[in-house]
């Protein structure tokens, strides 16, 4: 049953052979219904100039595979959304992009993972340059338990981007301004960071982020610990940042995906489903499992 | 009945008192039609009747035998006559004594003057009386607490709320009772102190550089005065415990750090325990390495470089017992950096910080309060320390800051002060005392320091 997708348009990175998959009882029973061809993604999975190029990734976490052949680009400047239901892989498949599943022994990544043409996972490559390149917001927010200031200037200072005291505050101010919190706290950078509301943590794990100048922003769910107000200010943020950095957002709700993004990519047990323009996939989508996710027959 | 065996006998009756009422609040609920028509569980049942039956048991118990014996006295001596009553507590005592040998039978009746046989007798007649009542009272007032439970137990009666109410009293008892005893000791300490002070003035004791205890026995002995200046035994205490820390602090804290962060699983569960093995060692099989091994080894040492060294050195007992409390350090440091939440981990290292900038930066502020922690209990177990000391330091109570020197501690002078035949009225004695004050005083000072530090410095997650 697995094939090798020729739909793709006009992409002569992709290979002529997806390896086959070990057969998966999950997925075997996923096919009595709907088909899901290993390595096949409808829509518009690549792009002329990507900032990303990923090829053919495998994770694996042991003998567990969460991610079986994904290829995907994203292009600079966008804001590609990742839907799917929970353990589909797309948080997996979000931090390979700045490694942060090294902590994890057990994890395996394979394939070609090309940022601006340089491999991610080349042993010789110093994640702390990557990772000060692709900085990342996480679920829950998790601010240091310092002060205000202290938070945002961590970045900067582990990195050495200020030379006076004076640079640092003005990282630390145009940081916090960007994530647009400096009204805010600017009269109590000096209190802790974890005295503050939710919806501003995560602001400030956003500004604290951006502090170091990063090309992408990866975001894992947000804003799912946030109310309604505060996942408002910072999907606000993510429109405004858009304009300087390529991100990525795995999030649980559509309606956030399609106010966002510029593309979604619905992940399916380990696989890629579909990626399109956002509206396209939320209006018409080509594959029949995503249109099944959207319209909430499961997920 | 004994005490001794009316105590497990009120419990195996609270254990029959808990199977009867487990049995019959099954009877109950079965024609209901099943346990859950009953508000509470069958073992809330049993446990209340379990409760209600020891629990009363146990108080008159206690409150019988506590009071037993001055009731009894009371009336012994009220039976005497009153040419007879005795006008100081020493002979009050005395003559108790008198009276109950005789009621043993250990001094012959005859011997013994006619109202004191009589006094005897009549305590021996209590006693016996008392015993009986005793045994009749508790055993009717466990059976009473159980029939009033096992009649209790009805499907409407919830007795959940009261199981849950008084084992919390339970538990605050035990809380209270660790606190009441601590007060109990510093008290008694207290006393003996204000005795000691009594005799030797307290800016001596304070203040004093020389420390020798020994006092004459007699006033005509030569060197009838003892000096008990504490300072060199405090430097000596402060010496040793911050040689142990130098050495316990630094390698605790990093093979924590490397167990926590570094290290492997299988790594990490196989050195774990090996690390607190160390601090299962007897301090005696401690001391004696320090004395047979290292303190030859460092004096040998010493002098290959030309330096005078002491064949009992505090540098000696300092490293060893540095050695033992090396696990408090690093068992108790590597708890509390696990704890620390993955997530302050994961924001640092997504900031492109290495790890060790995260250890240094983020984990370590936020795990500080933990490590304080053991860091002090490891600095109370140094002060605490006796055996390594005697073996290894000596017992000399040299006053000097040179780690080759051997010096002695004011655990190991307390012990030696302690030890053998000794009248509780000589200032030798009663110093004992005052030097345990005196160290209560220090790590209780030096426990709100370290508090206050930690205060300052910690960085609390939520």
């Amino acid at each position: 049953m697995n094939s090798i997708n020729s739909t793709i348009p006009g992409d002569a990175t992709m290979p002529e052979k997806a390896p086959l998959a070990v057969e998966d009882p999950v997925t075997e029973e996923r096919r009595e219904t709907v088909e899901i061809e290993e390595g096949k993604t409808v829509g518009i999975p690549f792009s002329d100039n990507p900032k990303f190029a990923l090829r053919n990734v495998e994770v694996s976490y042991g003998d567990t595979r969460a991610i079986r052949n994904i290829s995907l680009d994203i292009a600079r400047n966008e804001v590609i959304a990742f839907i799917g239901p929970s353990g589909c892989g797309k948080s997996t498949f979000l931090r390979c992009l700045n490694r942060m599943n090294d902590s994890i022994d057990t994890c395996r990544v394979k394939g070609s993972l090309m940022l601006d043409g340089d491999d991610i996972y080349d042993p010789r490559r110093d994640v702390v340059e990557l990772r000060a390149r692709v900085g990342m917001v996480f679920q829950k927010p998790n601010p240091f338990p310092k002060s205000i200031y202290e938070n945002v200037a961590y970045g900067p200072r582990i990195h050495g981007l200020a030379n006076r005291k004076s640079d640092l505050d003005e990282i630390v101010e145009s940081s916090l301004r960007k994530a647009g919190l400096w009204d805010e706290v600017k009269d109590r950078l000096d209190a802790t960071a974890t005295g503050m509301s939710g919806g501003q943590q995560q602001r400030l794990c956003i500004a604290r982020a951006i502090a170091v100048s990063p090309e992408v922003i990866l975001m894992d769910e947000p804003c799912s610990a946030l109310d309604p107000i505060a996942t408002a200010k910072v999907e606000e943020l993510i429109a405004e940042m858009s304009e300087s950095y390529t991100i990525v957002i795995v999030t649980h709700s559509m309606q956030q995906a399609a106010r966002v993004s510029h593309r979604t990519a619905y992940f399916h047990l380990g696989h890629l489903v579909e990626v399109n323009e956002t509206n396209k996939v939320f209006t018409a989508p080509e594959h029949e499992l995503t249109e099944s996710y959207i319209t909430g027959r499961f997920g | 009945m004994q005490t001794a065996n009316l105590f497990p006998l009120v419990l195996i009756l609270a254990a029959v008192a808990y199977w009867l009422a487990f049995q019959r609040s099954r009877a109950v609920a079965a024609p209901l039609g099943g346990v859950r028509h009953l508000k509470a569980l069958p073992t809330h049942y049993a446990a209340r009747a379990a409760l209600w039956s020891a629990i009363p048991g146990l108080i008159v118990l206690a409150l019988w035998t506590g009071f037993e014996g001055k009731v009894i006295q009371g009336i012994v001596m009220g039976s005497l006559p009153q040419d007879m009553w005795p006008d100081s507590p020493g002979k009050a005592s005395l003559l108790l004594s008198q009276i109950s040998n005789v009621a043993s039978g250990s001094l012959d009746p005859d011997l013994a003057s006619e109202p004191i046989a009589k006094a005897a007798a009549l305590l021996k007649t209590l006693r016996e009386q008392s015993s009986l009542f005793m045994t009749i009272l508790v055993i009717l007032i466990t059976v009473l607490g159980a029939a009033f439970a096992w009649f209790r137990v009805a499907p409407h009666i919830n007795a959940r709320n009261s199981v849950e109410t008084t084992l919390r009293r339970i538990f605050f008892v035990c809380a209270a009772l660790a606190v009441l005893i601590t007060l109990g000791i510093v008290f008694s300490v207290i006393l003996e102190t204000v005795r000691f002070f009594g005799r030797v003035p307290i800016t001596d004791f304070l203040f004093g550089t020389s420390w020798s205890p020994q006092t004459a026995l007699r006033a005509d002995q030569v060197g009838a005065d003892g000096a008990f200046g504490v300072i060199p035994l405090f430097t000596g205490t402060l010496l040793i415990s911050a040689i142990a820390l130098l050495v316990a602090v630094p390698t605790g804290l990093l093979s924590a750090i490397y167990l926590s962060e570094y290290a492997g699983k299988k790594v990490r569960s196989t050195i774990k325990p090996l690390l607190e093995l160390l601090a299962g060692i007897p301090t005696v099989v401690y001391g004696f390495f320090a004395a047979l091994t290292v303190a030859p080894f460092i004096r040998d040492l010493a002098e290959s470089i030309g330096l005078e060294a002491s064949s009992q050195s505090a540098l000696a007992a300092g490293l060893v017992m540095g050695i033992m409390i090396i696990p408090f350090v690093s068992s108790l440091s590597d708890d509390v950096i696990n704890a620390v939440p993955q997530s302050l981990r994961d924001g640092s290292l997504a900031l492109g910080a290495t790890q060790s900038e995260t250890m240094k930066k983020v984990i370590f502020p936020a795990a500080l309060p933990g490590i304080m922690g053991g860091i002090l209990l490891a600095a109370s177990r140094a002060i605490g320390e006796t055996m390594i000391v005697v073996m290894a330091a000596g017992l000399a109570a040299n006053l000097t800051a040179n780690p080759l020197d051997s010096v002695t501690t004011v655990t190991v002078q307390i012990a030696t002060l302690l030890v053998g035949d000794q009248e509780f009225d000589s200032a030798k004695t009663l110093s004992a005392f005052a030097l345990g004050m005196l160290l209560f005083i220090v790590t209780l000072a030096l426990n709100v320091l370290a508090l206050k530090i930690v205060r300052k410095y910690r960085e609390q997650y939520e």
